[in-house]
């Protein structure tokens, strides 16, 4: 079956492996509806890195468990399609499955690998870290013990570990953060998945093994024809690792484009004051770093009209605080969320 | 492993041995000793004895010697023979009196505990996964009044519940046609009709507050990243849930069943006491009321090297179950 399962959208291009399309993501709470993803689209190509970057509370995680079919239980699917290209070549409409159906189980694990955030926790203090892999083996493929424990001490090899016979007796406690994130990625990898979630997954790592992991993912993407979504909130992580980019701003994707075109060309002003707020070495000493002005919104109270335009230093009165704007398509394949996207760099220009 | 085990099982034999010296120490605490008790029940019954006689007593028993001496005499018994001296109230040998009443203890102790944990474990559960669910409630409510109403409460109504609807007599063990009777099958019978209710009562009480404990354990659990990444292997919810969040929840269990021990051998004294049960409990009721020293005193140690002993199993047992133990 080679049929989009919705037959109002194009199916999508043969190399095409993930694409969402307006997802809308909402929890209900005491005070009032979160929007918390609120129209975000984005694809992921095969053996693509897609880096994406945004403030705490841009609903970068938020999407990228919709994906996973992980969100919180009471988080409401609002809109949109989420679809993913099958090892065996179907399109699955993920936004259509059950968190606990039979077609998400088999997708996790499997096709989809996801690593986290904080590698101190997110894997069993009371197993050894071949059991679990072995875990996860067994459960997707039809192996022995023997050979899914083979296959734990292939994956810890893999993943750089050192001494990978004696690591796949240990628990998580006796190794150190970064072979905790080397294994939890052993873990994620150990069937083959096409597609690797990595949340944040160097946040909480120092900056030497920050640099190591990052190489690891590289090494492993080329090796395995894997293609990574890459959240972070860190620009140089990003211009490291990524090949595209996507900039999350209060649940909205406000600009997409290669990470070349992000960090040279920036569109939209959100992503332009970002890059601008990085300290950089060599900066002149007594200048002072660029902040953006203001705090992201609490999100009960999303501004109207465009979301950023009470911080931005661009707004025009009577449009931006109106209408929200739609995406902006550059003949590069850049795409920016703003009413003067391109005309602001022209504007620039001509001061 | 084994280094642990050996390391365990070494510190707990200065403490069994300090235990025992404590409790032979409450047994000589009340003024006189056990030939002014002697003399005194002589006297009770009629007879009498002079103090030069109960001064050669007195040396014929040892009573003289210092304290050391004595306690080893005592601990010896104990250990080399099982001797634990004699029950003044009972006039009988402190071992038969317990050992007499020690199976039955064992048998309704372990039973009801086996049972609250099949109770509270799988509520506790589901009312963490299912939070804020009817059932939830429900299990909220029925744990909050288990662990509210006494015991001795609920068996007393339960007693007369089945005597006013069912017209049964379910105190005691046995109904008093078989009391003294050898056992066979119709006497094991009667039993049945009758141990339910001390297990019942047991039971429910002791899960009451186990399904408040493994709630909350669990619902600390299942927020940890670790299930969220079992999730992402794709496990379905009870996989999920019994292999990993549930392991780690029942470590406080674990650490706290040695201490089961010493309450199997207690019992529950006061349930034991309105049921007119023939457990180990009421005896050491009555022993501390009777200042019965020595059946108290062995009560006493025997508690304590229960304790000791079940303490020192908990240990292991936590150690084979959590690997973060052993390292440490």
């Amino acid at each position: 079956m080679t049929l989009a399962f919705n037959p109002s959208q194009p199916p999508m291009p043969p190399d095409r492996l993930l694409q969402l399309d307006d997802v809308g993501v909402h929890f209900p709470t005491r005070d009032g509806l979160v929007k918390a993803v609120n129209g975000v689209s984005y694809h992921v190509n095969k053996g693509e890195v897609l880096g994406i970057v945004g403030e705490s509370g841009s609903g970068k995680s938020v999407t990228a468990r919709s994906i996973m079919r992980l969100q919180p239980k009471n988080a409401i699917n609002a809109s949109g399609t989420i679809r993913f290209r099958r090892k065996s070549g179907e399109e699955l409409l993920i936004n259509e499955q059950d968190r606990l159906s039979r077609t998400m189980r088999d997708l996790r694990g499997n096709e989809i690998g996801m690593i986290f955030q904080e590698p101190m926790t997110a894997l069993s203090p009371v197993h050894t870290i071949g059991t679990q892999i072995a875990r996860t083996v067994m459960l997707h493929r039809k192996v022995s013990k023997a050979e899914a424990r083979a296959r734990a001490i292939e994956l810890l090899g893999k993943v750089q570990m050192p001494r990978p016979n004696d690591i796949v007796d240990r628990y998580p406690h006796h190794l150190s953060g970064g072979m905790r994130q080397r294994a939890m990625i052993a873990l994620a990898l150990a069937c083959d998945p096409a597609l690797l979630i990595a949340d944040e997954p160097t946040t909480a790592l120092d900056v030497t093994t920050e640099a190591q992991i990052l190489e690891l993912l590289k090494q492993l993407k080329d090796e395995m024809n894997m293609a990574i979504v890459f959240i972070t909130h860190n620009f140089g992580v990003v211009a490291d690792i990524a090949d595209r980019v996507a900039v999350m701003y209060l649940g909205r994707v406000v600009e997409t484009g290669t990470v070349d075109e992000i960090f040279y060309e920036p569109k939209h002003p959100y992503t332009q004051a970002l890059l601008q707020s990085i300290p950089r070495l060599g900066q002149s000493h007594g200048r002072r770093l660029r902040t953006i002005a203001g705090m992201v919104p609490d999100p009960f109270n999303v501004p109207t009209g465009c979301s950023f335009h009470p911080r931005c230093m661009k707004a025009v009165g009577g449009v931006c605080d109106v209408q929200t704007p739609d995406d902006v398509l550059f003949p590069s394949g850049q795409r920016a969320r703003c009413h003067y996207a391109g005309q602001t760099a022209l504007a620039e220009a001509a001061q | 492993m084994l280094s642990y085990i050996g390391r365990r099982l070494m510190w707990a034999i200065p403490t069994l041995i300090f235990v025992s010296f404590i409790s032979f120490v409450i047994i000589q605490l009340p003024p006189g000793d056990f030939v002014t008790a002697y003399a005194a029940q002589l006297r009770n019954s009629g007879d009498y004895i002079t103090e030069a006689q109960e001064a050669a007593l007195r040396a014929e028993w040892g009573l003289n010697d210092p304290l050391l001496v004595q306690y080893w005499r005592w601990i010896s018994n104990i250990i080399f023979y099982g001797d634990f001296g004699r029950s003044l109230e009972w006039n009988s040998a402190v071992s038969d009196l317990i050992w007499e009443r020690l199976g039955l203890t064992l048998a309704i102790s372990t039973l009801s505990m086996v049972f609250t944990w099949l109770i509270a474990i799988p509520v506790g559960v589901y009312s963490a996964t299912r939070q804020y669910s009817v059932f939830d409630y429900v299990f909220t409510v029925f744990g909050f009044l288990g662990k509210g109403v006494p015991d001795f409460l609920l068996a007393l109504i339960l007693m007369w519940m089945t005597f006013v609807w069912l017209n049964m007599d379910v105190g005691g063990l046995v109904s008093p046609q078989f009391e003294g009777q050898p056992w066979d099958l119709a006497k094991f019978g009667n039993m049945l009709t009758h141990i339910w209710i001390p297990l019942l009562v047991l039971a429910t009480g002791g899960a009451a507050g186990l399904i408040r404990v493994m709630r909350a354990n669990m619902l600390d659990e299942l927020r940890k990243p670790y299930v969220e990444t079992a999730y992402a292997q794709g496990f379905g919810e009870r996989t999920v849930v019994w292999r990993y969040p549930v392991r780690v929840a029942l470590n406080p269990f674990i650490s706290t069943v040695g201490w089961a021990l010493p309450a199997l051998f207690s019992g529950d004294v006061i349930t034991a006491v309105v049921l007119n049960l023939p457990t180990t409990g009421p005896l050491l009721l009555q022993a501390l009321k009777m200042q019965d020293m020595y059946l108290a005193g062995s009560f006493i140690l025997i508690l304590s090297v229960f304790t000791v002993i079940g303490t020192v199993l908990s240990d292991i047992l936590l150690a084979l179950s959590d690997p973060r133990i052993r390292f440490s």
